[in-house]
């Protein structure tokens, strides 16, 4: 126990001592939480049109004037040569074309129909979807308003119109933030885990501080949790920045949930991510080595965890790994606890999936540990 | 008396794949000797010694160190000797001071031994106005002579010195070799690698490897009178010569 003090003691002295780690501990809840969820957005807007008018009616001008005043779109080009527009297209200067047809206001006034004809970029596949769903809306709202302009009243009533409400559960404004800093916030306590706990111990390897150590009598398990310890707490208390002052004051999200529930969850989190980052520095004998074989499990684990894309929507195959990711748990039970209220019987499965990761990972990262070669 | 052996080794081998590092060592080092290890860069020095320290497995051959199994004891020998490696092993970004108390304090002084130990340290180095610098901003003499003073710290029967004076200068390495003498006189056996052969002369016995073998085993004098040669150069020279491995 007295040997533990000591490690504690000099692990903590040369925290505070390096002031690069300090800086990071504070700075980097702070940047991360004020300027990912603000860029990481699914929101799309800001889609270029450009629009090929060769009726230039009445109609045809109250369609533009629809489509602009929506917000989504940003008119690029106005022409009345298709021509034209699609060197537009094809400088990517704008994402979507609208072609409206010569006849377009007699058509409808005497026929009752016309024909639209819509151009997509899909470089950028959510983009081109979006964008062309947002304006067929746009259309169809059109439509109903001029079929109620040009309608009888009696002829109104006959028509068939199903209208959907929707009413959002647990996110009710679809607040972007609200979705995405809770998961940020999983992302910040990984990086503190994996990264700064591999390197510090790989440190000593490169100095040779490690060999010192290992022929003094300490017990390994002593060793390891001297190392654990200092970044468990640092990990609670970067969570702890981000949840009470970044995600309360600045995005006005405070928990719906239970604290107690996020912060033991946290907790047993913590403990299978240090184990990870024991098992890279047990694998590495630089820092640099580290750093990538770090590097190379945060992305596997950020990309697979839900944080940005729905895990339902990947592939098989790709599901298996995200249901082996750690994050993965993490970010859901952010997600319910923050947002929906859930508490720990609803999240019974992830604990349990999350202790046995702790368990596992730890063992592993102890056997894999040698004081001797 | 067999008690006065601390460090008896048998045939020790270390094989890393196809390359044999040692190769059978036999020696025996007699309690409060300085027992000087010597070879050129690549004959194996560090590998005998990461061995007798438990960093090492070896591959066969058996040694006892301060009466402890290599294989079977390593805990119990881990108490019983200091270590100090090729590369500066205090921590850089603590205090003289601090450092001090961190190796006493693991290995399990008490509050009022470690206060004493650490107070009579500092004045034996003469390091009063440094105590509170880390001990990265110290020269390398300076840091080399604290590496030693708190490897031990804890009194160990034996204490294992990798090339301790690689890079210090003349004057500093004098004074090192005054504290290993201090040591060497409370009976602390110590055993020292070294690529110095004046350094060589102030050992009670040396040995010299060459390729992973031990090629000579004595005291320096009868060193020099078997291979009549008036320095420890010149009997290293004749000895490494026949050396097949390639310094690394």
């Amino acid at each position: 126990m007295r040997t533990l003090m000591f490690l504690l003691q000099k692990e903590f002295r040369q925290i505070f001592r390096n002031a690069m780690i300090l800086r990071m501990i504070i700075a980097m809840p702070i940047i991360q939480l004020l300027i990912m969820p603000m860029a990481a957005d699914f929101e799309i807007k800001n889609i270029t049109i450009s629009i090929v008018d060769h009726d230039r009616s009445s109609y045809s001008q109250k369609l533009v004037n629809k489509i602009i005043a929506s917000g989504y779109f940003r008119l690029n080009d106005y022409s009345s040569s298709f021509h034209e527009s699609f060197g537009e297209f094809q400088n990517d200067n704008s994402d979507l074309i609208l072609e409206i047809p010569l006849n377009f206001e007699k058509d409808l006034v005497r026929e009752n129909s016309s024909d639209l004809f819509i151009a997509v970029n899909a470089i950028n596949g959510t983009k081109a979807s979006v964008g062309s769903s947002y304006l067929g809306r746009i259309i169809s709202d059109y439509n109903s308003d001029i079929r109620l302009q040009r309608s009888e009243p009696q002829q109104m009533t006959a028509s068939h119109l199903i209208e959907i409400t929707t009413l959002n559960w647990f996110n009710p404004f679809l607040n972007y933030p609200f979705f995405m800093v809770p998961g940020i916030l999983v992302v910040l306590v990984t990086m503190v885990g994996a990264f700064m706990c591999a390197l510090n111990i790989v440190k000593e390897k490169e100095v040779g501080t490690i060999e010192q150590i290992n022929v003094t009598p300490i017990k390994k398990y002593i060793f390891i949790l001297g190392k654990l310890i200092p970044f468990w707490l640092i990990g609670i208390f970067i969570f702890s920045i981000g949840l009470f002052i970044i995600a309360r004051f600045v995005y006005g999200i405070i928990p719906m949930g239970s604290v107690i529930v996020l912060y033991s969850f946290l907790g047993i989190y913590l403990i299978a991510l240090l184990g990870i980052g024991l098992i890279i520095s047990t694998y590495s004998n630089t820092q640099q080595q580290a750093m990538s074989l770090a590097f190379f499990c945060m992305m596997i684990f950020l990309l697979m965890s839900g944080l940005f894309t729905p895990i339902e929507s990947m592939p098989e195959w790709a599901k298996v790994i995200a249901k082996c990711n750690p994050v993965t748990y993490f970010i859901e039970v952010m997600r319910m606890v923050v947002l929906k209220g859930s508490g720990f019987s609803d999240l019974i499965w992830q604990f349990l999936i999350i202790c046995g990761m702790a368990v596992f990972f730890n063992t592993w990262a102890i056997v894999n540990y040698k004081k001797t070669s | 008396m067999e008690t006065d052996i601390v460090i008896k080794t048998e045939k020790l081998t270390k094989r890393f794949g196809d390359f044999i590092a040692t190769n059978q060592i036999t020696f025996d080092v007699q309690a409060g000797e300085i027992f000087g290890f010597l070879g050129a860069n690549g004959a194996g020095k560090t590998t005998a010694m990461k061995m007798l320290c438990g960093l090492s497995t070896p591959t066969s051959g058996n040694a006892t160190i301060a009466g402890f199994d290599i294989y079977r004891e390593t805990e119990q020998i881990k108490k019983n000797i200091g270590y100090m490696s090729q590369k500066f092993s205090l921590y850089e970004d603590l205090t003289v001071l601090e450092n001090i108390n961190f190796f006493g304090g693991i290995y399990g002084l008490s509050k009022k031994r470690l206060s004493e130990k650490s107070e009579s340290l500092i004045e034996t180095l003469n390091m009063k106005e440094l105590r509170k610098k880390l001990v990265g901003s110290l020269p390398l003499g300076w840091k080399q002579k604290l590496a030693f003073s708190v490897s031990i710290l804890h009194e160990p029967k034996i204490v294992f010195l990798d090339e301790p004076t690689g890079g210090v200068d003349p004057v500093t390495r004098r004074q090192f070799w005054d504290l290993l003498y201090a040591a060497a006189d409370r009976g602390i056996t110590i055993f020292v690698t070294t690529h110095y052969m004046d350094e060589a002369e102030y050992c009670n016995r040396i040995t010299m490897m060459v390729d992973g073998e031990i090629k000579a085993l004595d005291t320096p004098k009868k060193l020099m009178q078997q291979y009549s040669s008036d320095s420890m150069d010149e009997v290293f020279y004749e000895l490494a010569r026949g050396a097949k491995r390639k310094a690394d």
